[in-house]
């Protein structure tokens, strides 16, 4: 019975997707919201499968959130989409990119997609998560892109390290960042392109950090960066650069608009503000919180009575996912569950508990995540003026029947 | 050998059928191996309600991005609603002039907002 609620999950309201907007009868399946304003078109973009359209121009597309009950890899053809500025590029030769290793090196380098695969290749499985997923939950409401809780995804990542990149272009002593860029950019040229800048320190000596032309073994969607995009494990997607043309060593931190201003942080414990505060300082938004899920059950919904698998996924900024557990009384009681196979610290990781749903009663699941480093999901939620990095305990209200 | 030659079969099946069911928005070609190329949907019919400074939003908003933007946000207030359009002028460089964020706001707040 489980599965009668995966099914509802995708609700068919052809006369809501007719009000949201005329798309035709092929693009009548809407994913009904959560919050106000959130009903979302399911269209199938290029290299893609139906998806939850935030935004058609520039592409911002949801993963429908049963894709993460499937496995713990995201397909590439379900992985969300988020893009910034509408010049994107829609014709891309990867025999023709060229990434320009820059700045402050001693041996400027251009690459091509030949020249990476001569790197050592390494592969890692990690957890591309938007800095603003579930951004539609905070209360109140703030402005941004309004996903639910699938503006994430976990593929296996191959590449070259950017570390080793960097050595053969000598980075010398006076860098302090190193800025990235991509074919992206904007429609105005007063508009800010899209760079993003890592510390020298972290993007000289972080092993796991990729410039990757395989995404689960394939090439990257376009629409996911192809041909090439920076990995940055743990880290938030707005470092993922796609599309990568630029590796810049700068001899300064970078206060372009997209490192000063914006993606950025209060400096305060989980980046939490109460929505008076003011005059807090702000730090570039960073590493990941701990955050897990139950994948096969949705708030709402009614369940069996009997004995059911309860199943989820969870993850955190790299330090890796030591222990879930499930509650099923809204988080009075907690019961340890039993953690899936290990894709590394940075993946997604799957657990299952069993259950017992009791003939007419109410049941609230809940799932908290203790991460390596020994943080742990905590159940207010928190708040901050652009809807960062929520990662407060989930719950899931079920009706037994 | 028969298993796998079925298999194929399907798989050449399910292409035809992918193929006759693309859209405009599906259609992916690989000119070489290496060349990638897409077409995007546009707006999807995301449209500006009508009514008065709907040609504003028109014609000062979509030169970025789709209606969605404005459709998907929460029903903001006049207050917010003039600090996003004064955004998108002093952040993103919108060609807005001074005297059209007033309208905007107007036509904002009435159309996606709490008046």
């Amino acid at each position: 019975m489980l599965h009668s609620s995966r099914r509802d999950f995708l609700a068919a309201a052809a006369a809501t997707a007719a009000a949201l907007a005329p798309l035709g009868a092929d693009a009548a399946k809407i994913v009904k919201g959560v919050f106000g304003n959130g009903d979302r078109p399911l269209v199938a973009f290029p290299q893609k499968r139906p998806l939850m359209v935030l935004t058609p121009r520039p592409p911002q597309l949801e993963t429908p959130f049963e894709v993460f009950d499937d496995g713990v890899l995201t397909p590439n053809d379900a992985f969300f989409v988020r893009w910034h500025l509408a010049g994107i590029p829609t014709s891309v030769d990867g025999a023709k990119h060229r990434i320009k290793v820059g700045g402050l090196v001693d041996h400027p380098l251009l690459l091509s997609l030949a020249d990476l695969k001569k790197y050592e290749a390494v592969e890692v499985v990690a957890v591309n998560q938007c800095s603003g997923n579930s951004r539609g939950f905070f209360t109140p409401r703030v402005a941004g892109g309004e996903w639910q809780n699938g503006a994430m995804g976990n593929a296996r990542w191959t590449g070259a390290r950017l570390q080793d990149i960097l050595a053969k272009a000598g980075v010398q002593a006076s860098a302090k960042q190193v800025q990235f860029h991509g074919l992206d950019g904007p429609v105005f040229p007063e508009t800010p392109a899209f760079r993003k800048s890592l510390d020298i320190g972290m993007a000289t000596s972080n092993p796991d950090i990729v410039v990757a032309y395989e995404m689960n073994g394939e090439p990257l969607p376009l629409l996911n960066g192809y041909p090439v995009r920076l990995i940055v494990p743990g880290w938030f997607a707005t470092y993922w650069v796609k599309m990568l043309t630029d590796i810049t060593v700068l001899d300064h931190v970078d206060d372009n608009f997209w490192m000063k201003t914006a993606y950025r942080i209060p400096a305060t414990p989980n980046a939490n503000v109460a929505p008076t505060d003011k005059g807090y300082a702000t730090i570039p938004i960073n590493r990941m919180p701990v955050r897990s899920f139950i994948t096969n059950l949705k708030d709402g919904a009614s369940l069996k009575a009997g004995n059911h698998v309860i199943r989820g996924i969870a993850f955190d900024g790299g330090s890796g996912i030591r222990a879930v557990q499930c509650s099923t009384d809204g988080g009075t009681s907690w019961t340890n569950t039993l953690l899936e196979a290990d894709y590394g610290p940075y993946s997604f990781r799957r657990w299952h508990t069993f259950v017992t749903a009791q003939a007419g009663t109410q049941m609230t699941f809940a799932c908290r995540a203790q991460a390596g480093d020994g943080s742990m999901q905590v159940a207010t939620p928190i708040w901050n003026a652009s809807g960062y990095q929520r990662s407060s305990i989930e719950s899931y209200k079920v009706s037994v029947s | 050998m028969t298993i796998s030659k079925t298999i194929a079969a399907l798989a050449v099946a399910g292409a035809l059928i992918a193929l006759a069911a693309a859209t405009p928005a599906q259609k992916m070609t690989a000119k070489s191996s290496a060349v990638v190329s897409i077409s995007l949907p546009g707006d999807l019919g995301f449209a500006f309600k009508p009514g008065p400074g709907s040609n504003l939003a028109n014609s000062l908003c979509l030169s970025c991005h789709s209606q969605a933007y404005v459709a998907t946000q929460p029903p903001f207030s006049k207050t917010v609603w003039t600090a996003e359009v004064a955004k998108m002028r002093n952040v993103y460089g919108a060609k807005i002039a001074d005297d059209q964020i007033g309208p905007l706001a107007d036509y904002l707040t009435t159309n996606y907002g709490t008046p």
